[in-house]
């Protein structure tokens, strides 16, 4: 059990910048996720927080304490790597008990340890194998029970479900959900796929280009993202994202973007810094509406493609350039080639201006 | 089914081929004189051990036997000493021109040896190494390393990094993540190298004649060849000679066939 701090962590080869000033609280006993898309940076930092990297400038602090100096072994951290690494010569106990020869645990509490992880996560008929014998799956536990025998400070996990199939990845996924809930333990899990950080995380943490994006709890990263990439990064299919410029005329305010203007309810929009201003404007595919149930904004747009996923249809129009995809019910016989109003609920829409969500005021629905 | 028996005659022949020279010496060295010297010649022995004696006892095989195991295997040694580290290094390491490196290794492998002949043996004269067994050795470590730090350079850059990684993070430091993972894992490699220079070093002939005059330092191989007199060739007991000095080898390469086999693939073949 740990909390994990970090400072102003940098890390760059040569001139190319892979990490730029992270500063991270990660509290004890939480479920943080690393996210964003490959080569953002986010194994790196992992890489750095477990000491298998060290960092160009900044600090790790594990429970308060400075551990830049330690080697990864002094620093009780376990890590579980996306292609398992389990040692292919030892047998499934000799890998567990590994690192814990390696720190002289007596014998005896060693194969208690090993017998609580395999009960755990069900692999006691496999102790005696070969990683080589094993499935996919299985290399998966065993990874896993060789961090959870070492009762470590903190686990880090890189990509662990990535070479999974998709099934065995969902189901995996919510054990290692259970395993955390029950271990109460510090956990900092690396991955691309959004469902698994809205899934497994306490707290997620967006990066891209080697910066954090945003660090906020699921939900709050889901219906209030702080920037445009964290907004079209979130949620599938990702959020409709228009750019465009703000410009006031007299008492309306226009949004023009591509070829086509519409007004904007004054209400809704904070001061703005120059008459014209670049904005981003944003609503998800669920949240756009076939009926005006609340004060919206109405579109009419040109239905292209329609894609059936069983529960419901994914909608892709046109509206002049700008694109537009509407998650919407099966219903009242949309058609490819018709043009349909579409509303935009006033309360669901987004409003980044310089790349920075501005929030909107509360609208009475 | 035709093309099978081609391949099959194809197999025999060239097996055949490579073998029979060999096979020609086998039978050779239980001939008798009068067999030997009989022309037309005789193809089946007549069982003689004759020669296997003379080679043996009147000879000093035992000696030159002697000393090709201390030249070989302190060759094999301390090359595979030597070689281990460095293809390491050269496997995982962020070495500036390392593919430079490793071509500069193969080219000096390729040097014919006759150019550095006479260098060598000023060099030796100079340290003392003439008529030393250490002093065919250290010519021996030198021409053998580019090919046994090429070869487990290849095997440890087959190894996924993640495992030292692990290994790391287990409380493993460079030494013990070296002897505990890394060498158990490039076991085949390493047998695959150590096959190869004893091989080598076994056979080699030419800096072995340069550099030991004295019977008592001579290897087999040079050994063997001053059975010669100055009128007569002793075909028997060379042959007798050879195949004692063969047999060694075979051995030792059929014990770890298992392990060779799977070392000259493990490059081609992810397993």
């Amino acid at each position: 059990m740990a909390e994990l701090e970090l400072r102003a962590v940098s890390k760059s080869f040569r001139d190319q910048h892979v990490l730029r000033d992270i500063s991270l609280q990660i509290p004890d006993g939480s479920f943080t996720i690393l996210l964003g898309p490959s080569g953002c940076g986010k194994s790196t930092l992992l890489r750095i927080i477990a000491g298998l990297d060290s960092q160009t400038s900044g600090q790790v602090l594990i429970d308060g304490r400075p551990v830049d100096h330690l080697p990864p072994a002094e620093r009780d951290i376990a890590m579980v790597f996306q292609q398992y690494a389990l040692y292919p010569h030892l047998s499934v106990r000799e890998n567990l008990a590994f690192a814990l020869k390696m720190r002289r645990v007596p014998r005896d509490r060693i194969e208690t340890r090993i017998a609580e992880a395999a009960q755990l996560l069900d692999i006691q008929p496999l102790l005696d194998r070969k990683p080589k014998e094993l499935s996919g799956g299985q290399r998966q536990r065993v990874a896993m029970g060789r961090a959870i025998v070492r009762k470590p400070k903190l686990f880090l996990f890189d990509e662990p479900l990535s070479n999974l199939d998709a099934q065995l990845r969902t189901s995996t996924r919510i054990e290692l959900k259970k395993l955390q809930q029950r271990l109460r333990a510090t956990m900092i899990y690396v991955t691309h796929d959004q469902v698994e950080a809205m899934t497994l995380g306490d707290r997620i943490v967006v990066i891209e280009g080697g910066r954090i994006h945003q660090a906020d709890d699921p939900q709050q990263t889901y219906t209030a993202p702080a920037d445009p990439f964290v907004a079209s990064f979130i949620g599938t299919p990702p959020m409709n994202l228009w750019e465009g410029t703000l410009r006031t005329e007299g008492t309306k305010s226009l949004f023009e973007g591509g070829d086509m203007t519409f007004s904007l309810p004054a209400r809704l929009l904070p001061a703005l810094s120059s008459p014209a201003s670049p904005i981003t404007l944003g609503i998800r595919p669920e949240d756009i509406s076939l009926q005006e149930t609340s004060p919206s904004l109405r579109i009419e747009a040109q239905v292209e493609l329609i894609e059936d996923l069983g529960a419901d249809l994914l909608i892709h129009c046109r509206v002049g350039h700008l694109k537009l995809v509407a998650r919407a019910g099966r219903t009242n016989g949309i058609a490819t080639g018709v043009s349909v109003p579409f509303f935009f609920p006033l309360n669901s829409l987004h409003l980044f201006i310089d790349q920075r969500r501005t929030e909107l005021p509360d609208l009475p629905t | 089914m035709k093309r099978r028996m081609l391949l099959g005659l194809g197999i025999f022949l060239s097996v055949g081929l490579s073998l029979l020279p060999f096979l020609w010496f086998v039978l050779t060295s239980f001939k008798s004189q009068a067999d030997i010297e009989s022309i037309p010649p005789t193809w089946w022995p007549s069982g003689n051990l004759g020669f296997y004696r003379t080679a043996l006892f009147d000879h000093r095989l035992f000696d030159y036997a002697f000393n090709s195991l201390v030249v070989a295997g302190s060759t094999t040694i301390l090359a595979l000493l030597l070689a281990i580290p460095a293809a390491y290094a050269l496997a995982r390491l962020t070495v500036p021109g390392k593919r430079g490196v490793l071509a500069v290794l193969l080219c000096v492998s390729m040097f014919p040896q006759m150019a550095i002949a006479g260098p060598i043996w000023r060099l030796l004269d100079s340290m003392g190494g003439l008529n030393h067994r250490w002093g065919v050795v250290l010519p021996y470590v030198a021409l053998t390393l580019p090919l046994a730090i090429w070869i487990l350079a290849s095997f440890f850059k087959e190894l996924p990094p993640e495992l030292e990684d692990a290994a790391r993070i287990d409380g493993c430091g460079p030494w013990s993540t070296l002897f505990r993972i890394t060498l158990p894992l490039a076991t085949p490699g390493i047998f695959t190298a150590a096959i190869l220079i004893l091989i080598y070093a076994w056979n080699e002939f030419f800096f072995a004649l340069l550099i030991l005059t004295q019977p008592e330092q001579q290897t087999l191989p040079v050994g063997i060849a001053l059975f010669q007199g100055e009128f007569t060739m002793p075909w028997g007991e060379l042959a007798a000679a050879s195949v004692v000095a063969t047999l060694p080898l075979i051995v030792v390469v059929l014990l770890c066939q298992r392990w060779i086999v799977s070392g000259l693939s493990a490059g081609a073949v992810k397993g």
